[in-house]
């Protein structure tokens, strides 16, 4: 009865490697909450997407804080002028990762002009009081304890309603006592957020699946993938987009 | 055709109980299958193929590292452990997170008998976890496959 060894993988359509901007995708509906999640374990990433979809979020979700910088633009330059359409809601970030750790990742966007004002929750296995403190102190709006469950995010997505409430036009409505974000205020069109792929046809009446992207180390062969040791983050290795189907048959095989 | 539905259906409900009762599941595979819908019915068996999937790496990683000869870097089985207890802790495998909580324990020891052992036991137990959940699927399927519907089983 047992299966044998081989476990299957997550059946990907295909793999894309996107810069950013590159892709023909919907526009981001600026109404919608729009989360970047950022944790280096495969499996965290699927729960807490899945988490923030129920809740009506959209979520990209990256596996460092390095690719965290890169997709919000703020370690280089070059998508600087892509500012205008990235929007990001809430940063929601492991505490633990190799490389670059949560807090680290939270200092960064805290000294950033652009995303200071963005909401950053921390996520950690371990219940750690100096840990939640240090981070409360530098700007961390919350702190979850893992593994998180649908609870949890849901307290979060309300108290972001708070701040980011429904507009007319493209204009989101900032928390108060921000700087002005580089909106171009009066596009009618909302250009395309990077590397958003087609949502999924869902014809089921629960929320629409939202596109997700998932930038991660080199993913030639899925999750069999490179010996090398787990604490390796590889910020210079090439970001792959997978795309994410629905397994055809349930069961491990 | 309705009685060999409501049959699977028992040995289902009754299959489920049992895994929680023998420890193997905790409250968060609870919450997980809570996140699945009609619109995502594969997402408890997506997300556990990748625990699995982690679990072949973790372990490799964590084998290769305590076969040294001479010094062992406990450090790196550590932080392996850790990564192993994350995930078993995010899918609700019990067993393997308490083995997970042991074993860190013993990394932080040096104790490199115990380490071999736990680790061997990690081995195990990640297997068996799988083959029950294998057989859990199985069951799901038979139940679709006879025309049932698959039983929200209330663990309390």
């Amino acid at each position: 009865m047992a299966s044998d060894g081989g476990v299957s993988c997550l059946r990907r359509s295909e793999m894309m490697s996107v810069g950013i901007g590159g892709i023909d995708s919907p526009p981001l509906d600026v109404d919608e909450v729009h989360v970047l999640a950022v944790d280096d374990s495969l499996v965290d990433r699927i729960v807490i997407e899945r988490l923030l979809r129920i809740t009506s979020c959209k979520v990209t979700a990256v596996d460092s804080g390095w690719r965290a910088l890169e997709f919000l633009g703020i370690d280089n330059e070059k998508a600087s002028a892509e500012l205008d359409r990235l929007k990001v809601d809430l940063i929601i970030t492991d505490y633990c990762m190799p490389g670059m750790t949560g807090y680290e990742l939270l200092k960064k966007i805290k000294e950033s002009s652009s995303f200071r004002q963005v909401p950053v929750v921390i996520m950690s296995s371990e219940n750690v009081i100096t840990r939640i403190d240090r981070c409360l102190e530098e700007g961390a709006e919350d702190f979850l304890l893992k593994p998180v469950k649908l609870a949890d995010v849901k307290r979060l997505r309300n108290y972001l309603a708070r701040d980011v409430k429904h507009s007319n036009g493209n204009k989101r409505k900032l928390p108060k006592d921000s700087p002005p974000l580089t909106l171009s205020p009066d596009s009618s069109d909302s250009s395309p957020p990077p590397s958003t792929l087609s949502p999924d046809s869902s014809d089921s009446s629960s929320p629409p699946l939202s596109p997700v992207e998932i930038f991660s180390s080199p993913l030639l062969s899925p999750l069999d993938d490179e010996v090398d040791d787990v604490l390796t983050s590889s910020p210079e290795s090439t970001p792959s987009l997978v795309r994410r189907q629905k397994m055809r048959s349930p069961g491990l095989d | 055709m309705d009685a060999h539905v409501a049959q699977l259906q028992m040995q289902y409900r009754n299959y489920i109980l049992s895994l929680y009762q023998q420890g193997f599941l905790d409250d968060q595979f609870t919450e997980l299958k809570s996140l699945q819908d009609d619109g995502t019915p594969d997402f408890v068996a997506e997300v556990l193929s990748l625990f699995f999937d982690d679990c072949v790496k973790l372990v490799g990683n964590m084998a290769r590292a305590l076969d040294q000869t001479g010094t062992v870097d406990f450090s790196q089985v550590g932080a392996n452990v850790h990564q192993l207890k994350g995930s078993s802790s995010s899918v609700g495998a019990k067993r393997v997170k308490g083995l997970c909580i042991n074993f860190k324990e013993l990394c932080e020891a040096k104790n490199y008998e115990g380490c071999v052992r736990c680790l061997q036991q990690v081995d195990i137990e990640y297997k068996t976890l799988k083959a029950k959940l294998q057989d859990m699927f199985n069951l799901e399927k038979q139940i679709v496959q006879a025309g049932g519907i698959v039983p929200q089983v209330d663990i309390n």
